[in-house]
């Protein structure tokens, strides 16, 4: 299954919405006319999720889907190429004693270390995501931006992680931001858009709301919560009304999108978490990689470990998994 | 075949330590009731629990005097600071106790263990570490300077919150220097024999607590005898307004706390996703067996359809099941007389045309159960708007305006509790006033606190319970 028909174009906006993208006013009565979020019931809906007990063969598929949805990621000024090659290594076998253990999704580097990257998952079916337009910040001019994004396709990236601007967002000036996301969608291609809203710094659930809505409107294949630079990262709830805007997109769309939660996710408990709220909150279909990504580096050998323990029947530590 | 099926996850019932027979608390010790013994049953399975021995009338008056002892030569004459470290003792023996006590109560009641652990026995301990605290501080309670207990209080609690209700009930009657003698419903009564046990933990002074299994009659026995002071009931109102026909003219206090037809109330401006699972609490929280169940859902006609979609894809996610297993939302119905009833009512919806819509969720086939059922398109004069169900059964009714809300909010009997949803402030303090309910959320529902009065209007009772007003009930003011 795949997430959204492709085209090199910006894509249209879907017949029920065309009316939100009209002009500047239109774009911003719909985006303020949303339903509000109400802070207390959607953090108590959040930690009634959490409570659910996840044991036996149950927990055993979610560890295997969990490790399927990882974008393997590396973002660092100190990244090298062997930092890379050694992450991609790991991405295409993650337990090299269990054979069965399934490959992460992607692995997630910044525009110049895609090359690196690609060549090293050549084949494998591991894909390359590539964070791109100013990343973490992106505060630089549309043209770096679009060449930023036109770098990391042109070196072979599946995936293009953005960041929208927070600034024009917090300034109320929802159509640029709305362009911008046009425009960088448009110089993907064939590469996968993931929205970066940066919840962190759009600081209430009603801003992340709008914003869900807005990057989906723009043609964002998937939406993402964060470059994993800022604190908070991806919480529980930010992540739950993120489900709530791709499922109600659905209703009214018909189209699937994707959500990705990056940043601060570290245990095989905690990820069991955000499937029990991609299972209950977004629904059943979204419980593939297709549609539901986990920002992260050390969760993998988190899950790794718990695999081992649910296979082997007692826990072994962490000197039994790879350090990359 | 579901793509994440969740695998069992069942609390062992060993923790609930399950005797074969229970015996009612006299005097400080568990006696043999002279009446006939009752079989307490699960209803997720309908198997036989335990034996439980029952009172008769002649052992409530034993119960009333031991009751009157321990209130003249102890309790009454206890410091308030003395009385508070009972109080305290039995709140941490609670919590100590806690997973024994919420594995019982969902054997014995059908409640899901999610609930019972962290709603009904948390609250339960809260209740009594609230009531301590006031034990000692009566004089400034704003009822005079030293107010002085009733005596007796004769006590008569329903099946949906045994412990809490015991809890609501006991804490504060012994905070201000009252004994006890309380009956247990008789298809729940396991969880208040427990506290007992916890009485004689605490080491309580003999008498001051007393508790009586047994059926109606026994009730009966309870309201009429001459030397009680007070009684206090929690159940129907069928069964209340009988109480205080029995009641009028003694020198009896009485408060009732009775049915109830919640509205709950949102407007097209509200947080919709919020107000879905605040409607799904409201109805489907214990099985819709709440008093204050928001078990009348009016929505605004403009945000209508749209509440009804998102609610019924949120209602097909909730899983009914075995009451132990923690990753149940919805557990069994009480009783096979609950269930006829819930099943006869919702009967009289589909024959007066009401749009009925029931969860596709998978239902045990042993055991009472419901699967959850929303009635759309219902009119205020159908049944179902009416009458309480006391099930998982929800009403939807529609209105135009804000002042057709608040009328037909208010066109009911009874008067418990009331919802509203808006993102609007000054629209929730407005409806606040307007609504005849004793409890009204604004953007919640089903919140309970120890310091929050609870009680109702109507025929849903008077008197309140919890908070400094709920202390009024058991002084001499």
């Amino acid at each position: 299954m795949t997430a959204t028909t492709s085209t090199s174009a910006a894509p249209a906006t879907p017949a029920p919405l065309v009316d939100a993208t009209r002009d500047d006013a239109s774009l911003r009565r719909f985006l303020l006319g949303l339903p509000g979020v109400d802070q207390v019931g959607v953090e108590q809906r959040a930690a009634g999720l959490g409570t659910r007990s996840i044991k036996k063969d149950a927990k055993r598929w979610a560890i295997d889907t969990a490790i399927s949805m990882v974008d393997l990621t590396t973002l660092e000024g100190a990244d090298t190429q062997g930092k890379v090659r050694a992450l991609a290594a790991k991405a295409v076998r993650p337990d090299p004693e269990r054979q069965d253990t399934p490959r992460v999704a992607a692995v997630c580097v910044y525009p110049d270390m895609v090359a690196t990257a690609v060549e090293a998952l050549q084949g494998s079916g591991v894909h390359v995501a590539s964070v791109a337009t100013g990343f973490p910040a992106g505060r630089t001019s549309r043209e770096i931006k679009l060449a930023d994004t036109k770098i990391a396709v042109d070196a072979g990236a599946h995936e293009v992680d953005m960041v929208i601007d927070r600034g024009a967002f917090l300034e109320g000036r929802y159509m640029a931001v709305f362009e911008e996301i046009q425009a960088i969608k448009a110089a993907c291609g064939d590469a996968h858009l993931k929205v970066i809203l940066e919840t962190g710094e759009l600081a209430t659930y009603d801003n992340v709301r709008r914003a869900s809505w807005l990057a989906l409107l723009a043609g964002g294949d998937f939406i993402k919560t964060s470059t994993g630079k800022v604190s908070p990262a991806a919480t529980l709830p930010v992540t739950h009304i993120m489900l709530q805007a791709v499922h109600d997109w659905h209703v009214t769309t018909g189209e699937l999108r994707g959500v990705k939660p990056a940043g601060g996710i570290r245990t095989t408990k905690d990820a069991i978490k955000y499937l029990v709220a991609v299972h209950e909150v977004a629904g059943e279909p979204w419980l593939t990689p297709d549609l539901f990504r986990f920002g992260a580096s050390s969760l993998l050998n988190d899950l790794l470990l718990q695999r081992r323990t649910q296979v082997d029947g007692h826990y072994s530590g962490p000197d039994y998994v790879t350090v990359d | 075949m579901p793509v994440f099926e969740y695998a069992p996850a069942p609390e062992s019932r060993a923790i609930a330590n399950l005797k074969d027979s229970y015996k009612p608390f006299v005097n400080g010790e568990f006696v043999d009731g002279s009446g006939e013994p009752l079989k307490t049953v699960n209803p997720a399975t309908e198997e036989v629990l335990a034996e439980v021995g029952t009172a008769s009338k002649s052992d409530v008056d034993i119960a009333v005097k031991a009751a009157r002892k321990a209130y003249t030569s102890v309790w009454s004459k206890m410091p308030g600071t003395e009385r508070a470290k009972y109080l305290f003792r039995i709140a941490r023996l609670i919590q100590e106790r806690s997973r024994e006590l919420a594995v019982l109560e969902s054997l014995d009641n059908g409640k899901p263990i999610k609930e019972s652990r962290d709603s009904d026995v948390p609250t339960a301990a809260a209740h009594f570490f609230y009531h301590a605290g006031w034990a000692d501080k009566l004089a400034y309670a704003g009822y005079g300077p030293d107010p002085r207990p009733l005596g007796v209080a004769g006590q008569i609690i329903p099946w949906n919150f045994p412990l809490l209700m015991l809890a609501w009930k006991i804490a504060p009657a012994l905070a201000t220097g009252n004994t006890v003698v309380l009956k247990p419903a008789e298809t729940t009564p396991l969880t208040a024999l427990v506290f007992a046990e916890i009485c004689q933990q605490a080491e309580l002074p003999p008498g001051v607590v007393n508790i009586l299994p047994g059926a109606g009659d026994i009730g009966a026995s309870i309201v009429e005898h001459t030397d009680i002071d007070k009684i206090a009931f929690t159940g129907s109102t069928e069964v209340g307004k009988a109480i205080q026909r029995q009641v009028a003219g003694t020198a009896k206090k009485l408060t009732l706390e009775l049915g109830g037809k919640a509205a709950n109330i949102v407007f097209e401006d509200a947080p919709l996703d919020q107000a879905v699972e605040g409607i799904v609490n409201g109805i489907f929280f214990n099985q819709g067996h709440v008093c204050c169940a928001g078990s009348r859902l009016l929505v605004q006609e403009s945000v209508a359809e749209e509440v009804l979609e998102k609610l019924r894809y949120r209602v097909s996610t909730l899983r009914i099941g075995d009451p132990l297993d923690k990753n149940t939302d919805i557990g069994a119905i009480n009783s096979a007389e609950q269930l006829a009833k819930i099943r006869g009512l919702v009967e009289s919806g589909d024959a007066e045309g009401a749009q009925r819509w029931t969860s596709p969720c998978p239902v045990p086939d042993r055991g009472f159960f419901f699967a959850p059922t929303v009635f759309a398109n219902v009119q205020q004069s159908m049944r179902i708007a009416r009458e309480e169900i006391f099930g998982p059964v929800l009403s939807v009714l529609t209105f135009r305006t804000p002042d057709e809300a608040v009328a037909k909010a208010n066109n009911t009997p009874y008067g418990l509790s009331a919802g509203i949803w808006t993102e609007k402030g000054s629209r929730i303090l407005w409806m606040a006033n307007q609504l005849r309910a004793g409890v009204v959320w604004a953007n919640t529902f089903n919140r309970f606190d120890p310091a929050a009065p609870f009680g109702g209007y109507q025929e849903s009772g008077f008197g309140r319970e919890g908070g400094r007003t709920g202390l009024e009930a058991y002084l001499s003011v």
